[in-house]
C-alpha cells in the first residue's frame, strides 16, 4: 500500500460520504459552497492521495534506481510498486509495459516522436477522429510534416457519435496509425473503441487509444480493448499533476527507438555508443516524477475500493438527472450519442459560455466554459465554444439543482 | 465612482448594450478597418471607422462574442463618434489602465459611461473580453489610410 491509513475493500459506494475524503470540497468560494463541476479538466485528491506523497517525503524521499542506500531502495521499491498497482488497474501483462510519463500529451507526444520513419513514412496514413483533444492532432501533424505521412480524419455524426461507417471506408493498406479518443472530453462520446482496434488491426495498422477521459470512470482492460497503446493523465483520476502512463505492447515498444536520451534509459554509454535499457526504462529518461507516481498508484488503491460499476452508475443517474433538468430548462445540449459518458456539453441561447463560466462562479459553482481544447468540434457543432459540466464520483444531485437554479437566473438575468 | 459600484459586472448598461448593441453593423464606405480575435473565446470582431482630416466621424463593429466584449465594443463606438484620433488614442491608454489596475485604485472619472466596465478587473481572464474591442481599434487607426482603403 502507499500510505498506510484506513482504506477498505469493497467499500460500499456513497458519494455523500467519499465526499469527506476529500477536503478541498468543503471550501467554500466566496459565499457559497463549492460546486465543482470541472471534472473533465482535472479532478481533485482524496486523503490517502495527498498523505502519500507526503508520507514519501518525510519517510522515503531518494532517487530511484541509482544507490544502495536504504532510502534510495525504499523508494525504489514504492516507484516500482506503484507500476505494479498501474499495471494491475489497466489489466496490462507485464510490468514492462507500463511507462511513466508526464500525462495524456506526453504519451501521445512520444509515439508520434518514436513512429517518425519507423512506424510511418512518406505517404502513410494517420486516422483520427474529428474529435480528438488538440494533443492527439497537433504532434500527428508535426509528426506528418516531418515524414511527408497525412493525416485524415473520421467525421462526427450530428448526435456526436463517430461515423464508423466512414471509417471502414477510409481504411487503406496505407492506414498505418489510428489514434482515437475512448470519451471525448467535449461531446462525452464513449467511442467503440474495440470495434475501432479490429477494424485497424485487420487493415495493418496501429490503434492508439486515449484514455484521458475514460480511466476514473469505466473499468479499464488494455488486454480486452486489444490496443496497442493506451495514454492517460493521473490528474484526471484523482492523481496529482505531472504523472501519466503509456501503456504499449511490449513486442511494439520493444521495436520503438527511445523518446528522450539522459540516465536511467541507458546499459551503457560511451562517447562512440549508447547501449539502451531494457522496458520500460528505455522510455523514462532522467529522474522521474516518483511523488507522482506514488501518488497514481495512492489514487488507483482509493478508487480500487469501490466497485468500478456503482461508480458508473452514479455518475450515469448524475447525467441522467442533469441532462433531463437542463433539457426541461430550454438549454441546448451539444453531444447527445447513445450511451454516453457523464460529460454535458450545452449552450444558452444568446449567452455566451464565458459569461455564464463567470456568472456560475460568483455562485461557488466550477464548470468549463471554452473550446475544451477540441476546436475542430466546436466548428463541427458551428459553435464558438461551449459551456461543459462534468461529473465525478463525488458529485451529488444537490449540486446538479444549483447548477440548473443558478442557470436559471442567469436566463432572467439576460431575458 | 465607489469601487463597491462596480463589483457587479453584470450591470444593467452592460447588459442592454450587449442586447441592443450601439453602431452594429457593417458601414457603406469605411476608411480603416480590423479584424480582432480572442483564440481563447472564440470572440471576433470586425472594426470599421470613417476618419476626416483627424476626425472619427464614424466608426461601427460587427461580429460576435461575450456580453462583456460586446458591450465593451457597443459602448466604444457610441464615445469615440466624433472624437480626434488623438483622443481615441488617450482614451484607450485610459481604458486599459482602468481595467488592468489593482481591485483598489481609483477608476479615471473621465472614462465616463466607460466606467462600469472597469469592473472586469475583479476577474483578470476576462480583461481580454473587455480590450479586444479597444486593440482593434488601435490596429485600425495604425494602418495606414491607403492601405486599409476598401468599401
Ligand atoms: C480527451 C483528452 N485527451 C488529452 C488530454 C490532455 O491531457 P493532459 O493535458 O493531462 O496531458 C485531455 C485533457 O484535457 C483530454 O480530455
Amino acid at each position: 500500500m502507499m500510505y498506510n491509513d484506513t482504506l477498505q475493500t469493497a467499500r460500499s459506494f456513497s458519494a455523500e460520504e467519499i465526499r469527506k475524503d476529500f477536503p478541498i470540497l468543503s471550501r467554500p468560494v466566496g459565499k457559497n459552497p463549492l460546486v465543482y463541476l470541472d471534472n473533465a479538466a482535472t479532478t481533485h485528491k482524496p486523503t490517502h492521495v495527498i498523505n502519500s506523497i507526503r508520507s514519501f517525503y518525510e519517510s522515503t524521499n531518494s532517487n530511484v534506481h541509482r544507490g544502495v542506500h536504504t532510502l534510495s531502495q525504499l523508494a525504489t521499491e514504492q516507484y516500482e510498486s506503484a507500476r505494479n498497482i498501474v499495471r494491475n488497474f489497466l489489466h496490462a501483462s507485464s510490468q514492462q509495459e507500463i511507462v511513466f510519463t508526464r500525462g495524456t500529451t506526453e504519451g501521445l507526444n512520444l509515439l508520434a516522436q518514436s513512429f517518425t520513419n519507423t512506424v510511418v513514412g512518406n505517404g502513410d496514413e494517420i486516422l483520427l477522429s474529428g474529435m480528438e483533444h488538440h494533443s492527439n492532432i497537433v504532434p500527428w501533424q508535426m509528426l506528418a510534416q516531418r515524414t511527408g505521412a497525412i493525416m485524415k480524419v473520421i467525421p462526427v455524426l450530428d448526435d456526436g457519435s463517430l461515423d464508423m461507417q466512414t471509417f471502414y471506408a477510409m481504411l487503406t493498406p496505407k492506414t498505418k496509425v489510428i489514434s482515437v479518443v475512448h470519451i471525448s472530453n467535449s461531446l462525452g462520446t464513449v467511442n467503440p473503441v474495440n470495434e475501432i482496434v479490429k477494424a485497424g488491426h485487420n487493415a495493418g495498422a496501429v490503434v492508439i487509444v486515449d484514455g484521458a477521459q475514460s480511466v476514473a470512470h469505466t473499468k479499464i482492460d488494455v488486454q480486452e480493448i486489444g490496443c496497442d497503446f493506451f495514454v492517460f493523465s493521473g490528474h484526471k483520476l484523482y492523481a496529482p499533476t505531472g504523472i501519466g502512463v503509456l501503456y504499449g505492447k511490449r513486442e511494439l515498444l520493444e521495436k520503438l527507438p527511445p523518446y528522450q536520451g539522459g540516465g536511467d534509459m541507458i546499459l551503457t554509454v560511451s562517447f562512440e555508443k549508447t547501449e539502451y535499457n531494457e522496458l520500460p526504462y528505455k522510455f523514462e529518461a532522467g529522474t522521474p516524477n516518483i511523488e507522482g507516481a506514488i501518488g497514481l498508484a495512492a489514487a488507483i488503491e482509493y478508487l480500487q475500493q469501490f466497485d468500478m460499476e456503482s461508480i458508473a452508475r452514479h455518475e450515469e443517474s448524475l447525467l441522467r438527472y442533469a441532462t433531463s433538468l437542463l433539457e426541461q430548462n430550454g438549454v441546448r445540449i451539444i453531444g447527445i450519442a447513445p450511451g454516453k459518458s457523464s460529460i454535458i456539453s450545452f449552450v444558452l441561447d444568446g449567452i455566451h459560455p464565458h459569461d455564464v463560466g463567470s456568472l456560475l462562479d460568483r455562485d461557488g459553482i466550477a464548470i468549463r466554459a471554452g473550446h475544451h481544447c477540441t476546436q475542430p468540434v466546436m466548428k463541427r457543432f458551428s459553435v464558438p465554444a461551449t459551456n461543459r459540466a462534468s461529473f465525478a464520483m463525488y458529485n451529488t444531485m444537490p449540486e446538479v439543482d444549483a447548477l440548473v437554479d443558478s442557470l436559471g437566473s442567469i436566463k432572467s438575468l439576460f431575458a | 465612482m465607489d469601487i463597491a459600484d462596480i463589483r457587479e459586472l453584470y450591470q444593467d448598461v452592460i447588459l442592454d448594450h450587449n442586447k441592443s448593441p450601439r453602431n452594429f453593423g457593417k458601414p457603406h464606405t469605411h476608411t480603416h478597418t480590423s479584424c480582432g480575435h480572442n483564440p481563447l473565446c472564440g470572440d471576433t470582431f470586425e472594426l470599421f471607422c470613417t476618419v476626416d482630416g483627424d476626425v472619427i466621424t464614424d466608426i461601427r463593429f460587427e461580429g460576435s462574442g461575450c456580453a462583456i466584449s460586446k458591450a465593451s465594443a457597443s459602448m466604444m463606438t457610441s464615445e469615440l463618434k466624433g472624437k480626434t484620433i488623438d483622443e481615441a488614442r488617450h482614451l484607450f491608454a485610459t481604458f486599459t489602465n482602468a481595467v488592468t489596475s489593482p481591485l483598489d485604485s481609483p477608476v479615471d472619472e473621465s472614462l465616463g459611461n466607460l466606467v462600469v466596465l472597469a469592473g472586469v478587473r475583479e476577474y483578470p481572464v476576462r480583461v481580454k473580453c473587455a480590450t479586444l474591442a479597444w486593440h482593434t481599434m488601435q490596429s485600425a487607426l495604425n494602418q495606414s489610410q491607403t492601405a486599409s482603403t476598401e468599401s
